[in-house]
């Protein structure tokens, strides 16, 4: 027995008579032939009292530096947005974190219901009529759409944009070697996709073409112009969106975009070191059937009354084996509750509010960092929540150095682009969202400026060596 | 917008028309009652200009928001996305929070999903600011404590299974079978192979032969053989130089532990191919056989089952794989690695011959803290106790239905015994009552239990997976079998009232092909 089973002695004793067994090693002996069986304890340590294991979690989490630590300006895909109380309070209640998926819907009305009203959320923040009620995460979600547009067209080509996240390139990479496409990547030019060589690598073979906006970059795309290229081919539109600039930016419904797909955690998730989140993905109608993971769909009961079930279930593995169109069971039904509760918090005005924010904030930390010595942009165009600049101190080590100094002085000025690029290797990329304030910017400015300054000495200077 | 009353409870038609004459008391195992109210989403509730959300003030020089950002970027109008106060969206969810059966007020032996208690330690400690307010591009000399904490979790992971080399990357169940697949893949490329065949069991989850489709490989299936174990003689027939993998899982989703173990993986090896174990079943095992003894190659966990995640109403889950010696260069990375002094990094490019990423960052690491959370507190003993409590309770709940004479309706599939769930057949029950599993497993929820995992494994005619877990007490499992006795006692004397089961939730029995003919997946703004 352990603080979580319940079997007494006196229990054991009746339970094992009405088996009809001598002991609980009889159930495994009579089961698992001998020279599979472990016959030896784990090789694990010994379980601890509660309080033991509160104060080891807490030991190791006090070795992290998180948001609560430093001024972070890092995003590269997941980034530092307030997650409001009612979402620790909703996500926290018993009825929404222990059930599973509705398989019996009766009594999973307020999970069913739950993903309806997501899916109504992420339709009207795509402009697509039609959502599914969520798949693991970002990056995963890009593939998830080309293997859509593998099942839909059979071709073995798919174009992707640089400025699309590396991570999701190189997830879809991953996906498509396994089932038989091929990806070509378009350059960036001056921090956007290169249109012309976009629309030179699109032809006949083209399956679908990615691209993300804002770009890995922090630019603002001319998905228009994108997806127009791709406009008399039979090629999917793929489109990874930052779905908090979506209350600013043209919709990619409004865009020729066929199928919308991105990382949820801006969306009321945590940042949790990576996960978990959830993608969401959302298509024009020609693809409902095609579409990947859970749906939950509006019916009545047999006393007429509303009521919302699991639907177009003929589309997944459970009913399709081999022929589904993926092989996701669930979709990450509670991460996209915080979610749709997230934006019902923020609301139509505030999604607003908050996109005008982050212009505002990002345009003028872009102006005080350029003004740095040593600092410029690497590209000019519109950003809405994050922009790249390139450090003058010598490539990959100096960025690392100046990032080094930074964190010494308590500010995160961002992401290493060295990492992902090789023709940005003195890139970094700063992210901004609500709670970094114009102090904090100001912050970022005179630390950043006495950070690039120490290690411009330095190259100047070298220290002699012994 | 419609301002609905969600409190006329009365003036709902579809409660009026049914006085509870078939309510039940609700028992000390059962759930309470749940909210019946009429569904309204938040869609259709609030007023225009009402808000919860403050957005902070402008603390920059404005600059003007057409130059930053030019009409031709912008969106027209604006996201219809409600308009309501914090109380109004903190009823509205609580509301609907209480139209849902959950783990923490009744029992859901749910087959196959292990729906165990889910300590309420883990989520406090993976809400601690260092976990969770963590960026997952934090320069990992200052994310030391979450990479010792996964490169701990590796090591138990790697103890469990018996296989040595973990990664944590895959977000679910499936995301680690393709991850299995696509190791294969390029474990079979990497020898210069092409082969184009995965075998899977006939009683394989879904999930299996969908993966093998997306991970371009052609599914072959492999028959069941009288106990409930694969067919060998079919299995031989079938293993060739084309095949890839055979995908199993052990014990099986018949809850039959394959004694032909050693044996199968002798065939499949023999030809070349791989062996793949789906974890899905691992709570029947732990500490007490390891998929790496038995020969598999590849395992992958599910957290959220074994090592216990809150399900969430369905995910988020977490499928790390474990592999053995030769797969290991194929692994995703980034790879954690641990440097003499102690210390730990991330390695782009740790896998030399890696398949590449399947994910964006590191994985569902807020997973990882709990189930971490979990091994530390249940230890070795721990985690052999919650496994031999498991058996111990799906053997003692089938001896107990046998008592109350369910079994002659109800009788078990495959065996005598079961490791840690069991599959009846509804069958017998059907011909003789005239009642179906579906209608059983309705007219469950008016007793206030969760029903079994029905209609899988597909093998089975009218079938019932009956998981109960450690978590339940002797009392619950009593309490469940009478019930079960109770319904077909009832259905002898009028089946018509567990076939149009269920009576006291939120709503009855849905239009699910109506639902599915014209679908409806947004609300009408």
């Amino acid at each position: 027995m352990t603080q979580y089973t319940a079997v007494t002695d006196a229990d054991l004793a009746e339970m094992l008579a009405a088996i009809g067994v001598g002991s609980v090693q009889e159930l495994f002996d009579r089961q698992i032939p001998a020279n599979v069986r472990l016959g030896r304890p784990l090789d694990l340590p010994a379980g601890l009292p509660e309080q033991e294991v509160y104060a080891h979690l807490r030991a190791l989490a006090a070795r992290n530096v998180s948001a609560e630590d430093e001024i972070t300006f890092l995003g590269a895909g997941m980034y530092d947005h307030y997650v409001p109380a009612v979402i620790d309070m909703l996500l926290g209640r018993s009825e929404f974190l222990t059930p599973y998926t509705p398989y019996q819907p009766e009594v999973s009305q307020g999970s069913l219901q739950a993903m309806f009203e997501y899916q109504t959320a992420i339709s009207e923040l795509t402009g697509l009529p039609v959502s599914n009620a969520s798949v693991y995460e970002g990056p995963s979600a890009v593939a998830s759409a080309g293997y859509l547009a593998r099942l839909a067209n059979g071709k073995p080509k798919f174009v992707v944009s640089r400025g699309l996240h590396p991570h999701a390139r190189d997830t879809l990479a991953t996906y498509a070697h396994g089932f038989g496409a091929e990806v070509v990547e378009v350059p960036l030019k001056d921090g956007v996709t290169d249109l012309e060589a976009w629309a030179d690598a699109i032809d006949d073979e083209t399956g679908a073409v990615f691209f993300a906006q804002p770009n890995f970059l922090g630019a603002v795309e001319d998905a228009e112009a994108l997806a127009a290229a791709a406009k008399n081919s039979s090629a999917v539109v793929v489109g990874q969106y930052d779905p908090i600039p979506l209350g600013i930016l043209k919709p990619p419904g409004e865009c020729g975009v066929d199928v919308a797909v991105g990382e949820g955690q801006t969306l009321g998730n945590r940042l949790d070191f990576g996960g978990p989140s959830f993608g969401f993905f959302a298509a024009t109608e020609a693809y409902l059937r095609r579409m990947p993971g859970r749906i939950a769909g509006q019916t009545v009961d047999a006393d007429g009354r509303r009521g919302f079930v699991l639907t177009l279930q003929t589309r997944e593995q459970h009913i399709r084996r081999e022929k589904a169109t993926s092989n996701i069971c669930t979709s990450q039904a509670l991460n996209a509750l915080a979610g749709v509760v997230y934006l019902s918090w923020l609301g139509k005005g505030g999604l607003v509010e908050l996109g005008e924010l982050l212009l505002q904030r990002t345009h003028y930390a872009r102006e005080r960092l350029v003004a740095l010595d040593g600092v410029s942009a690497l590209h000019e165009h519109p950003v809405v929540r994050e922009f790249a600049v390139a450090l003058d101190v010598g490539g990959r080590d100096g960025v690392a150095a100046v990032i080094r100094r930074c964190q010494d002085a308590g500010v995160n000025p961002g992401y290493a682009l060295g990492r992902d690029y090789d023709e940005f290797s003195d890139g970094l990329l700063v992210a901004l969202t609500e709670q970094r304030s114009k102090a904090d910017i100001d912050r970022l400015a005179d630390v950043l400026g006495a950070a690039v300054a120490a290690e411009r000495e330095l190259l100047a200077h070298p220290p002699a060596t012994a | 917008m419609s301002t609905l009353n969600d409190n006329k409870l009365h003036a709902d038609p579809g409660i009026e028309a049914h006085a509870l004459h078939h309510e039940i008391s609700v028992t000390t195992a059962g759930a309470t009652p749940m909210q019946r109210d009429r569904a309204t989403t938040i869609f259709e509730k609030g007023a225009a200009g009402r808000r919860a959300f403050v957005a902070p003030a402008l603390d920059v020089p404005e600059a003007d928001r057409e130059q930053l950002l030019p009409p031709k970027f912008r969106r027209d109008a604006a996201a219809r996305l409600p308009e309501v106060s914090e109380p109004e969206l903190v009823r509205h969810y609580v509301k609907l929070s209480r139209r849902n059966f959950d783990l923490d007020t009744g029992f859901y032996p749910l087959g196959s999903c292990t729906m165990k208690h889910n300590p309420r330690l883990h989520e406090r400690v993976a809400g601690l600011g260092g976990h969770a307010r963590l960026h997952p591009l934090q320069t990992p000399e200052r994310a030391q404590g979450a990479l010792e904490l996964m490169y701990n979790l590796e090591g138990a992971l790697a103890e469990v299974s018996g296989l040595p080399h973990v990664s944590l990357q895959p977000s679910a169940g499936s995301h680690g079978e393709l991850a299995g697949v696509l190791l294969t893949r390029a474990f079979h490329e990497d020898r210069g192979q092409h082969r184009t065949k995965v075998l899977t069991p006939d009683t394989a989850h879904g999930t299996n032969p969908a993966t093998v489709t997306m991970a371009g490989y052609t599914v072959v299936k492999v028959g069941t053989n009288p106990d409930g174990g694969v067919d060998l003689d079919d299995l031989r027939a079938k293993a060739d130089e084309d095949v890839a993998c055979l995908m199993l899982t052990n014990p099986n989703t018949l809850g039959v532990f394959d004694p032909n173990i050693a044996e199968i993986a002798e065939i499949v090896h023999a030809v070349g191919a791989t062996l793949y174990y789906d974890g899905a079943n691992l709570n029947a095992i732990m500490g007490k056989a390891r998929p790496g003894d038995m020969g598999f190659d590849i395992v992958h966990f599910n957290l959220h089952k074994s090592f216990t995640q809150p399900h969430g109403g369905g995910g988020p889950g977490s499928g790390p794989i474990a592999v053995s010696d030769r797969i290991r260069p194929f692994l995703m990375n980034p790879r954690i690695v641990k440097a003499d002094d102690g210390s730990f990094d991330l390695d782009d490019h740790g896998y030399e011959k890696s398949i590449g990423r399947l994910r964006g960052f590191q994985g569902n690491y807020g997973c990882f803290v709990r189930s971490y959370a979990y091994i530390c507190s249940l230890g070795a003993e721990g985690l052999a106790d919650a496994s031999e409590t498991a058996v111990l309770n799906a053997n003692y709940l089938l001896a107990k239905l046998r008592e109350h004479g369910v079994a002659e309706q109800l009788p078990l599939a495959f065996g005598e015994l079961c490791m840690h769930e069991f599959v009846l057949s509804g069958s017998p029950m059907k011909k003789a009552l005239g009642i179906k599993t579906l209608d059983l497993a309705k007219r469950l929820l008016d007793h206030g239990y969760h029903p079994p995992t029905v209609y899988f494994p597909l093998l089975v005619d009218e079938a019932l997976l009956v998981e109960p877990t450690e978590t339940e007490t002797k009392e619950t499992l009593d309490g469940f079998a009478e019930a079960i006795a109770a319904i077909l006692k009832e259905a002898g004397e009028d089946a018509t009232i567990a076939q149009n089961a269920p009576y006291t939730t939120p709503v009855r029995r849905l239009d699910e092909a109506g639902a599915a003919k014209n679908p409806v997946i947004r609300q009408p703004l």
